[in-house]
């Protein structure tokens, strides 16, 4: 086993994302007590520019082929698995993203490495990786213990960026593919862009958001009512936009929009991993929840444990 | 086309969580099952494309609590053709990982024909990663994951995958192959308390035995705890009056109202 930390990058649109640069950084300190080089991993089609931006990397590693061009879980895993199985490294970290997620599982039971999950802490000691995983809906976290070779897939939003943006150019080295990665039975087609809503919630300064705890689509007009009292809008959790109670548009977290408003009024949302991805750098976090141990206080700078039909209602009568 | 709709409980996230006293797993005593939300939007799915195009479907999962019955049931008053589960001597106290339910689950699903495997996306207590992916590597199928559509098109599926900030990808899939369901195109239905009633007299649930449970990946949890969840939030206590009063206060000094 080598002493190396994978890091698998993630691009979009001809950009690395945020999260690979919080993974690089990640890495980067890790590293500093693992003694093994950081390794970026980048999958596409012309990407060595990308390779070269992950300067927090001693090497980056390239796989370019058309099949790689956009992202299926088939083709990536087909490049990655025999990567990693021929480089051996201490840790592999990716993203528990859309993409990350599809490939972090299958690459574990493929590999026959273990896998922590949902991991938002990374720590070194005595030579094992520590890492912290946050499960059930965030309400409890999970110190596991990899003593030899693993994967993490971690959580955006765990580290900071700019570590994983310091530094000098990496060395970058094309990686020979696989026989053949066409043909496969998963074939790209299109990207879908958001539909345009009626709003931009990422442009308001106020967000009254709504959260499963509404219970019903009637009582989103009590929210409306109380958001154009306050000079905002409303925006949703996931269960009040699949139920068809909001648009798509209105969607915060993981899948939705990331919101940073001056003020961000949490009504009965519990505040699981996917959501707080999308709003815990608001400036002011307000959540009011029956619930004492819901995991949106740990994100809320003012908590209010009472049902959000009262409280809603005292704030339109006083506005 | 025959699809397969994997189900699992989960613990209730309601009800209050306790951790053991090793501090190293959930309190089985607090825990209440319940199923999995993904998979309702799985069986959901699956019975949009049984009423388009006429899927078969089968409903399948580990019955690890000696409760699943009901889940299952339910799902078959809801338009699942059949129910199986998998049924073996599961210890009550040990959390099946995910590695090994993806195990449990391939040699049960091996012997049956299948076009798609319909699971969660995720499940709340997947530690080791989701079930999904795993499956489908021991099936020697492809996967892919955050679906939220599937439309039968000349012999392949297309596919809505949901990446981040409300972009999506289309993609084919050509069975046979596992699906990892995020959401359903609508709400889960409903099945009437009667309806399940009545299932759970005349239908059957068919038994397969399960195999070894492979525990070779399992991470080892040091510790398991809950986070002060009141970490950063400084409670506001009061009437709801006096609540709204103290949250106006905090808009006007900081300006926002
Ligand atoms: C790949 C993936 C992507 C996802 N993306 C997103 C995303 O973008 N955005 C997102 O939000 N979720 C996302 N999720 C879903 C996420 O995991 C949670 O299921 C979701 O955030 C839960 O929404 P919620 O808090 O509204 O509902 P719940 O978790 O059900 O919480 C409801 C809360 O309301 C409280 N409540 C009930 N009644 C009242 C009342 N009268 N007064 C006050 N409080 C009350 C309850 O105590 C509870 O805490 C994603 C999941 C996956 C797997
Ligand atoms: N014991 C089980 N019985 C049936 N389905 C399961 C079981 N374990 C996992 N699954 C399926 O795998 C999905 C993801 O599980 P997990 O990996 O635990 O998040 C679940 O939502 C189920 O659809």
């Amino acid at each position: 086993m080598a002493q190396d930390i994978f890091v698998i990058a993630e691009h979009l649109k001809g950009s690395l994302t945020e999260g690979t640069f919080e993974i690089l950084g990640a890495a980067r300190t890790l590293a500093g007590t693992t003694g093994g080089s950081v390794v970026g991993v980048v999958l596409g089609q012309g990407v060595e520019p990308l390779a070269g931006q992950m300067v927090a990397a001693d090497r980056v590693l390239v796989a370019n082929d058309a099949a790689l061009a956009d992202f299926t879980p088939e083709a990536y895993l087909a490049v990655l698995e025999p990567l990693i199985r021929q480089h051996q490294p201490r840790l592999t970290m990716l993203l528990n993203t859309s993409f990350g997620m599809d490939l972090a599982a299958a690459l574990s039971e493929r590999l026959s490495l273990p896998l922590v999950a949902y991991c938002k802490k990374l720590e070194t000691e005595n030579g094992a990786v520590v890492a912290t995983s946050q499960i059930y809906g965030g309400k409890v976290n999970a110190e596991c213990v990899l003593e030899g070779p693993g994967i993490v897939s971690v959580l955006t939003g765990s580290f900071p960026a700019d570590a994983g943006r310091a530094g000098s150019a990496p060395a970058i080295e094309t990686v020979p593919l696989p026989a053949s990665l066409n043909g496969r039975k998963v074939q790209f087609k299109t990207l879908i862009e958001p539909e345009v809503g009626d709003v931009d919630i990422t442009r308001s300064d106020i967000i009254v958001a709504v959260g499963r705890g509404i219970q019903s689509q009637d009582n989103i007009g009590t929210a409306e009512e109380l958001a154009q009292a306050l000079g905002g809008v409303v925006a949703s959790s996931r269960p009040v936009t699949d139920a068809g109670w909001l648009p798509r548009s209105r969607q915060v977290g993981k899948s939705g929009m990331s919101v940073k408003p001056r003020l961000y009024l949490a009504l009965g949302i519990s505040g699981a991993p996917e959501h707080l991805e999308g709003m815990k750098d608001a400036g002011l976090i307000i959540a009011v929840n029956t619930d004492p141990n819901a995991p949106i206080f740990g994100v809320a700078h003012y908590g209010v444990v009472a049902d959000l039909f009262d409280v809603t209602e005292s704030l339109i009568e006083k506005l | 086309m025959h699809i397969l709709v994997v189900i699992k409980q989960v613990p209730d996230l309601v009800e209050e969580l306790e951790i053991n006293s090793d501090g190293t797993a959930l309190d089985p005593d607090c825990i209440s099952p319940t199923l999995n939300e993904f998979d309702d939007h799985a069986l959901e799915e699956a019975l949009l494309l049984k009423e388009a195009v006429g899927a078969q479907v089968t409903v399948l999962g580990i019955d690890a609590t000696g409760e699943l019955d009901q889940a299952l049931y339910t799902a078959m008053a809801k338009g699942a053709d059949r129910a199986k589960k998998i049924v073996g001597d599961f210890d009550e106290e040990t959390h099946l990982s995910s590695h090994a339910r993806a195990r449990l689950l391939a040699e049960a699903i091996k012997p049956i024909g299948y076009d798609f495997v319909f699971v969660g996306v995720q499940a709340v207590d997947d530690l080791d990663g989701q079930v999904a992916p795993m499956l489908a590597t021991h099936l020697g199928v492809p996967h892919v994951g955050v679906v939220t559509a599937v439309h039968p098109i000349n012999g392949v599926v297309s596919i809505q995958k949901e990446y981040w900030a409300g972009i999506m990808a289309e993609m084919d899939v050509t069975p046979p192959a596992v699906l990892g369901i995020q959401a359903a195109r609508q709400s889960p239905r409903y099945a009437p308390v009667s309806k399940v009633r009545q299932i759970s007299k005349e239908a059957t649930i068919e038994e397969i035995e399960a195999g070894e449970v492979d525990e070779r990946l399992v991470v080892p949890v040091r510790r398991m705890y809950l986070p002060e969840s009141s970490g950063r939030a400084e409670f506001i206590e009061g009437e709801p009056g006096e609540v709204a009063d103290a949250i106006l206060n905090l808009l006007r000094e900081r300006g926002i109202k």
